[in-house]
């Protein structure tokens, strides 16, 4: 082990950034304590060494920091988060520390929080369905184990509470096993943050959870590590300790903005609305930890959460999320008004791994047919609802007004089901059915004959 | 090698670094970093400094640490074995990392390319004493099921061919030697090496003139790619850019298929990897692995080995267009590979150009595609190889002025425009059909033995081509007046279009049957829906009422027919029957 070197050469300070000179031997990418002239330590991190010059990223900001009264200590070690079993059930501020009054971990080992990509050939396929309970994940986009599935929300759109309902309800169907969650916060509100872990003490979910915590008010240049301390311990459930971990990232939006604000502070080039160039690989160094390895039991399923600015899906962040992640689940602010929840918005929502998680064996043999059913005919009677909003119900054609209906029932008893109302796949399917009823057989062009006679109810009713 | 030259890391700046004492140093060297010994490539040089893009993780490194140059620039290793593998950006074979490993890529592993151990049985074409020179081929040896590995004379290598016998070799050992006219002798093995930033040397390049057939009815009909062609795929996220990539990579009527998963998903290809070794290839019905290379550079792996992984693709699909194959090489995505550009050229502190892309973006773009062609391959016997390359492009915010699509649309031939619209309403492939084009349509008639058959094909897609064109028009007409306004001929022509669209145009991906349509299918679906739309007309014209054409039975035939199986097309070739029968009883 190096000796840690201490150095009091603090040369300039600007926004995030810190630059100590006469340096021996510093490492990029490895961490260093700053001990200011009061005695309290910050943490940072190297982002590039020239020679004895060292660039520093302070994860709690420099404010206060002092160029003549600062002693800076390298480490000589990347940023590493200290586990063991214990780690379950604890919580930590967004660097890792213990937040709770827990004691200290005990830990078996230390690991660097970058991690190491996994090898492509080492995957396994995701292909278990996981049962949210949420029809409009579940009967729509399926979620498997080892998927990253993101929500695009908005500010002010309930998407804690669909990321708490997840929480709780998700499981393997058949298994009844339930998912450790690892609880990722940036930049949230207390409110937010404190609202989740409720949750979870009043389910007992506690227990199997791990949270990492920086909130609004909590260092923004933190936030660039908390994710990955967070997929850290992640890993080390899923492929060390052979559980099934779900992990929430709530909110990628503010992590962004961290990475922006450190590329500001670098005067790099910027990319689309300031965003540094290499936002897309960054984001795919976080997103791509989720996934199966052959040969291992756990997996990790990951549902990160972020704000679309304006609501705008081109954005940077839900864009390049877009680009990295197995679909997306996106909210409606319209449906949301319209009082329906959670409000999914069907139409450009999209699991990916859908298709290899669903079917006989699985869920049952009329999924896909069906989803492709209730979307084709809700597709249809969303665009009657728009045209009856500019022209009047009275314009629509008897065929319209049918689809018409089917839409407003499809919200209001299929996509509008409640934060605590855990539907069963069967239940999903089977309203599902019921919903598709109100049309002859001869219009559901996209299921199989055979499947309409086994399952459509005024058939079932006979059998 | 205890002369190697030696320098020393000054500056470390995410996966560039600096070193110094590298006087003598040549551009594109690679060379070894640091005591983890990672690998890197020079990419620029300033006296003594030379700067390096790293192909792995760079946390950890610093001033001081030891800088090997290897002296030879960032190459690849060609020979029998390359079929079936996966490798990452600088041809690193991930299955043998995985078990020397584990299941996390660690650092500085070099991995040859090629096994050393693995014994291939070589048969020579040519007798001992024959004259020789770079590019001839000297003897065979068949890797797998499907493809006759060529060995051919590298380059540099002239004279007469000596003690070349057949015989079980491993990829290192002499197959014989080549006795130059000074006297002095090479040995020829089953591999040779080749730096992949240079293009391999053809005679000459010839036109293409055959389509390169994918099965895909919207590509094959409307806007096909060539044999030697060169095509890209534009579009947001999620409208279909890799499934596009896969299918090709299943059904294209090539010999070889280099599939680059460049900066994409992790799970994409495994599920290449999964479904590959069991799906047939329609033509020999030997699985499609036995045909195909994966390089896999995913999202989260090292930006500079994704800088890498195209040339290190194209690389491999060159050499086996020089044995005289049609090879077919596929990057998902190409916005990746320029981004890693972008990403190394600002660390390099250059000047950017747009969007902070370099000011070479352009050129790299071209001169990659470059490299495709159908062409006159080097060496004795004769023969004529073709590569085609087809790029997925990922625009921010799916706006195709971004820069990399429009650096990629000035170069290549084929434009197939994915549409978000058209994905929501899993309208899938989801290829614009009044965007996208192909400047390679006019050897569509050379899919056919049968000339009359040809010569209908080509009609058929003009006509139906002009109706989908129509379409859009008349859909406005609706907008603003309403269905009822329109003339019966004008509303057929909508009700042929929303055909062609969903019973045509639409394809599943996963459906076993629809997953692919043979030429011949293709012919007979478009053929049959035109025909309909032919004999409606007709039969409007002595006066049946339109409403009775569109509540024709035989629709719902028209609609299922593509899910009919190549084995059962004469069921299709009956249909028409159906609808002379079916129109005959319309009432006039
Ligand atoms: N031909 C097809 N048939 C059926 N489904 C398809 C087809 N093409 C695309 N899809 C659907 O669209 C989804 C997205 O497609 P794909 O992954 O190819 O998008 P992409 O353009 O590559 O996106 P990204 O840029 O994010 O990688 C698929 O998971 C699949 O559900
Ligand atoms: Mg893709």
């Amino acid at each position: 082990m190096l000796s840690i070197k201490e150095y009091q050469t603090v040369t300039s300070i600007s926004g995030p950034l810190m630059m100590v000179e006469m340096v021996d031997a510093a490492k990029y990418g490895h961490i260093v304590d700053i001990e200011l002239g009061d005695g309290s330590i910050r943490h940072g991190q190297i982002l590039q060494v020239e020679n004895d010059k060292v660039l520093v990223q302070v994860f709690e900001g420099t404010s206060g920091i002092d160029v003549e009264k600062s002693t800076v200590r390298f480490l000589a070690k990347p940023l590493e988060l200290a586990v063991s079993p214990e780690i379950l059930g604890r919580v930590f501020n967004g660097l890792g520390q213990p937040k709770d009054d827990g004691p200290a971990i005990i830990p078996t080992k230390r690991l660097d929080i970058n991690g190491q990509p996994i090898n492509p050939y080492a995957r396994n396929y995701p292909n278990e369905f996981i049962q949210t309970g949420i029809s409009t994940i579940d009967g729509l986009n399926p979620l498997v184990r080892g998927q990253k599935l993101p929500i695009f929300s908005g500010a002010g759109l309930p998407h804690d509470q669909i990321t708490a309902q997840l929480a709780r309800q998700a499981s393997v169907l058949g298994h009844g096993e339930q998912f450790a969650v690892v609880f990722a916060a940036m930049g949230i509100t207390f409110e937010a943050a404190q609202f989740f872990i409720n949750d979870l003490h009043e389910t007992g979910a506690i227990e199997r959870s791990v949270m990492f915590v920086n909130l609004a008010n909590d260092p923004a240049i933190e936030r660039i590590a908390t994710p990955r301390f967070a997929l850290t311990c992640a890993e080390y459930l899923a492929f060390e300790q052979d559980m099934h971990v779900l992990v929430i990232l709530n909110d990628m939006t503010n992590y962004c903005e961290a990475l922006r604000e450190i590329s500001a502070a670098r005067k790099e080039v910027p990319g689309r609305r300031g965003y540094p160039g290499y936002l897309y690989t960054d984001l795919a160094t976080i997103y791509e930890r989720s996934g199966r390895i052959k040969g291992k039991d756990g997996s990790i399923t990951m549902v990160p959460v972020l704000t679309m600015p304006e609501d705008d899906k081109t954005h940077p962040v839900p864009d390049l999320t877009g680009y990295i992640t197995e679909g997306q689940i996106i909210l409606s602010r319209s449906l949301h008004r319209k009082a329906v929840s959670p409000p999914v918005d069907v139409l450009p929502s999209l699991s990916r791994l859908k298709d290899k998680g669903i079917g006989e064996g699985k869920t049952r043999e009329d999924h896909a047919d069906l989803y492709n059913q209730l979307y084709a005919g809700y597709a249809r009677g969303k665009e009657a609802q728009e045209l009856a909003t500019i022209m009047g119900e009275a314009a629509l054609s008897a065929e319209d007004k049918k689809y018409m209906t089917f839409a407003n029932e499809f919200e209001t008893r299929y996509i509008s089901q409640g934060y605590y109302e855990n539907r069963s796949v069967e239940d999903t399917l089977n309203l599902g059915w019921e919903l598709l009823s109100m049309f002859d057989d001869s219009e559901l062009k996209r299921i199989d004959v055979d499947l309409i006679k086994k399952y459509m109810p005024r058939f079932r009713n006979k059998n | 090698m205890s002369e190697t030259r030696q320098g020393r890391v000054v500056k470390v700046a995410g996966p560039v670094v600096t070193a110094d004492g590298m006087t003598g140093a040549r551009m594109y060297d690679v060379v070894r970093v640091g005591k983890l010994n990672l690998i890197g490539e020079i990419v620029e040089l300033h006296g003594d400094l030379a700067s390096i893009q790293v192909y792995e993780e760079t946390v950890g490194i610093g001033p001081g640490e030891p800088v090997i140059d290897t002296e030879a620039p960032l190459s690849v290793e060609l020979g029998p074995g390359l079929i079936e593998s996966i490798y990452d950006g600088i041809q690193r074979p991930l299955d043998l990392l995985v078990e020397a490993e584990g299941e996390f890529m660690s650092r500085g592993s070099a991995m040859p390319g090629l096994n050393r151990k693995k014994r291939w049985l070589f048969k020579p074409t040519i007798e001992n004493g024959a004259e020789v020179s770079v590019g001839d081929i000297v003897g065979e040896v068949k890797e797998g099921p499907l493809l006759v590995h060529k060995i051919m004379v590298p380059v540099g290598v002239q004279g007469k061919v000596e003690n070349l016998n057949e015989g079980e070799y491993t990829v290192i050992e002499t197959i014989g030697v080549v006795k130059a006219a000074d006297g002095s002798e090479i040995k020829l093995k089953l591999m040779q090496t080749w730096p992949v930033r240079n293009s391999r040397a053809v005679i000459n390049r010839l036109a293409p003139n055959q389509l390169l057939i994918t099965g895909q009815r919207v590509i094959d009909t409307f806007f096909p790619i060539a044999k030697g062609g060169t095509a890209c795929v534009p579009g947001p996220f999620g409208t279909g850019k890799t499934v596009v990539q896969h299918q090709l990579a299943k059904w294209v009527d090539a010999d070889v298929v280099v599939y680059v998963g460049c900066g994409e998903r992790g799970n994409e290809m495994t599920d290449v990897l999964t479904e590959f070794p069991e799906l047939k290839d329609p033509r020999s019905g030997e699985p499609l692995m036995k045909r195909s290379v994966l390089i896999a550079n995913t999202s989260n792996m090292p930006v500079a080995a994704r800088e890498a992984s195209v040339y290190t693709g194209i690389t491999i699909a060159e050499y086996f267009r020089d044995m005289g194959y049609v090879v077919a090489l596929m990057a998902d995505s190409t916005s990746r590979w320029a981004e890693a550009m972008r990403e190394i050229s600002t660390r390099l502190e250059e000047m950017p150009a747009e969007e902070g892309y370099p000011a070479y973006l352009g050129a790299r773009i071209a001169a990659f595609y470059e490299r495709a062609g159908r062409v006159n391959c080097c060496g004795k016997p004769k023969r004529e190889g073709a590569l085609s390359i087809i790029g997925a492009v990922s625009p921010p915010g799916g706006d195709l002025s971004d820069s990399v699509v429009q650096a990629t649309l000035h170069v290549v031939k084929v434009f197939w425009s994915l549409m978000a619209k058209l994905a929501q309403q899993r309208h899938f492939p989801a290829i614009d059909w009044l965007t996208s084009y192909s400047f390679y349509k006019e050897y569509l008639a050379n899919c056919f033995e049968d000339k009359d058959q040809a010569d209908k094909m080509v009609a058929l897609t003009i006509e139906s081509m002009g109706l989908l064109e129509q379409e859009s028009q008349l859909l406005e007409i609706v907008r603003l007046v309403g269905a009822e306004a329109l003339s019966p001929t004008d509303r057929m022509a909508l009700e042929t279009s929303r055909s062609l669209r969903e019973d045509y145009l639409h394809q599943n991906a996963f459906h076993k049957v629809d997953t692919y349509t043979s030429m011949e299918k293709q012919y007979e679906l478009l053929g049959m829906i035109m025909y309909l739309h032919k004999q409606s007309l007709a039969a409007i014209a002595k006066g049946v009422s339109i409403e009775d054409i569109f509540k024709l039975p035989v629709r719902e035939e028209i609609a299922r027919a593509k899910y009919i199986p190549q084995e059962e097309i004469a069921k299709v070739v009956k249909i028409r029957e159906t609808i002379d029968e079916q129109i005959g009883k319309c009432k006039s």
